[in-house]
This record gives structure tokens, sequence and C-alpha cells, in this order.
């Protein structure tokens, strides 16, 4: 039967995807976390999550450039913004952000500028990955909810 | 399967006494400046049939308890003093740090008999150590997972507070 096949390949292929990102070292087990949370009384709530994880994010990235941006930075201010963005990645299971934070944090005690501009672009990068790897886990996720729905018309 | 506290224990704002009382979802005050981690510790808490209520600092937190400035002044209104039974607070938050929160809260005649626990991301011995000196009931390392609410609850129903 078509339908159920299309469900069974897109479910595969979200698995496949998923476990890849754990394995690549883009999530961690908190994430898994978030997923457990998520139930019927609030179905999107790891969609919910993340988006304000990308968020609250991309304002302290750009806080952060700001920051560094200034004749004489203001490390304790830097390192105030990583260490929420440290938190925040930590929460929702962001590893390689996390870990790329905890970098960044010791440029700051070092107060070494360069160290910290190299840092911000690793920060970002490690940012952007994970960013592109959620939103294709939560298409592919769409995918198989709608392929779902056509195959199984209630 | 509820375990009964000692006739002895104090008044109805302890965990222990409220999980007995079926009838009453405990009543958490989550604060935090992160709104991740608000989002995460509410859904925490629902999950564990809480009721929630969030603040994103501590002078938000106090007024909701009526403790806040302009609350010392009408003292007599007490029909305001929110039925909390556990406060649980980040602690690096700017401004009024969790540690402050909890001072105030233990200064409170009407409050204090609350549990506090307090949150951190970083493992910090003397931090620890300063909080629980202070008065907190428990110090938790973020990032919070649902088996640390589990142990919360237990913890909260066998201190018979």
């Amino acid at each position: 039967m078509a339908g159920s096949g299309l469900v069974d390949q897109l479910k595969k292929q979200l698995e496949a995807f998923t476990a890849s990102l754990f394995s690549e070292g883009f999530l961690d087990d908190q994430f898994t976390q978030l997923q457990q949370l998520q139930d019927e009384s609030n179905p999107d709530f790891v969609v919910e999550v993340v988006s304000l994880f990308f968020e609250d994010s991309e304002r302290l990235l750009n806080e952060l450039a700001k920051a560094l941006d200034q004749q004489n930075a203001d490390f304790t201010k830097v390192d105030a913004h990583v260490h929420q963005l440290k938190g925040s990645s930590s929460s929702i299971g962001a590893q390689g952000v996390q870990r790329a934070c905890i970098a960044f944090r010791n440029c700051c005690e070092e107060k070494n500028i360069e160290g910290c501009l190299k840092c911000l672009q690793l920060v970002k990068q490690e940012y952007t990955l994970v960013k592109n790897k959620l939103q294709t886990m939560f298409k592919l996720e769409q995918q198989l909810l709608a392929a779902q729905r056509t195959s199984f018309p209630m | 399967m509820a375990i009964s506290t000692p006739s002895s224990a104090s008044s109805g704002s302890s965990m222990a006494a409220l999980m007995e009382n079926g009838d009453q979802l405990p009543h958490v005050l989550a604060v935090d400046d992160s709104v991740i981690d608000r989002k995460l510790i509410e859904k925490l808490l629902k999950n564990s049939s809480c009721k929630v209520t969030t603040a994103e600092n501590g002078p938000r937190a106090l007024e909701f308890l009526g403790l806040g400035d302009h609350d010392r002044h009408n003292s007599l209104e007490k029909g305001n003093v929110s039925k909390v039974n556990l406060i649980i607070t980040d602690y690096c938050m700017p401004g009024m740090t969790g540690y402050d929160l909890l001072k105030k809260i233990k200064e409170s005649s009407v409050m204090r008999e609350v549990p506090v626990v307090i949150m951190s991301s970083e493992n910090v011995p003397t931090r620890i150590s300063k909080c629980l000196e202070e008065g907190a009931q428990m110090f938790m390392l973020k990032p919070l997972k649902q088996s640390d609410i589990k142990r919360l609850k237990c913890h909260l129903m066998n201190s018979g507070n």
C-alpha cells in the first residue's frame, strides 16, 4: 500500500536523521528529555522551546558582536552573555553550542580580544549548524504527520 | 501510597501536608531570568501535577508573594498572601540573585516556612553551602530533568517540613 509505505519510509528517515544528530554531537541527552516532556496537552512543546532558543540565541549573538566591537571591550559583560547562551544551549541539549561557549568563557577570563572574536565565530558556526539540523528535523516530522493523516484518514 | 507526616509537622504550607490533601495541587513559584528555562521548569512541574507560576526575576517573585516594596505598607492586607507551597529559583540572575531572594523570603514571617530550592548551572561548593546555610531546602544542578523533579518531591515529602 503506497500510503503506509510512504509513512514507513518517512519514519525511518526521521529516525535515522535524529539519531545522526546525537551521534554527531549536535544534541545530547537533554534534548531527549525535552522530547519526553512533550505530550497531548502540549504537542508542540519541543518546537516551542527550540523556537525560543533560536530567538534568544540570535539576540545574544548580536549582543556579543556589539560588545566585542568596542574599543575597550567589557569582558564581564561579554562573559555574562556567553554564560546565558551556555545555559540555554545546555537546557535544550545543544551540545555543540554549549561546548563552544565553555571555550569562549576561558577567553573571556583571559581578557583576550582576539581569542574572544575567534570564539564568537565558532559559537556562531555551531549555532547555525544545529539550527539547520533542527529545522530539517522539524520539516521531516511535518512530512511524516502529513503522510500519516493521508494514509489513515479518520 | 501517601507517606504520613508526623502530627507535629508545621503549618499546612508544607509540600507533604498538601500532597496528602488530594483536593489541591501543590502550587510552585519558579523564578528564572531565562525564558527557555522558565518554559522547561514549568513543563517539568506541570507533568508532575503541580500548579505553576513563573517569575522572571526576584523583585517580581517578591511582588507575587506579597513581599514587594509597596506591600510593606499594606501589612494588614493579608488577602494577597499567596498559597505557594514551594519556591524554586535560579541562582545567577542579574540584580537580585537567587541567594538574595532566598534571604528575603527567610526574613519574612509569613513566607519563611515555604521551602526554597536553588538551581544553578554551576557546581560551586561554597555557593551550595552558602544557600543551604541560609535555609534553602535543596540545591539542584541545571539542566533539570524529570528525575530531578521526582527526587525533589521525594525529598520534600520525607523532610517532614
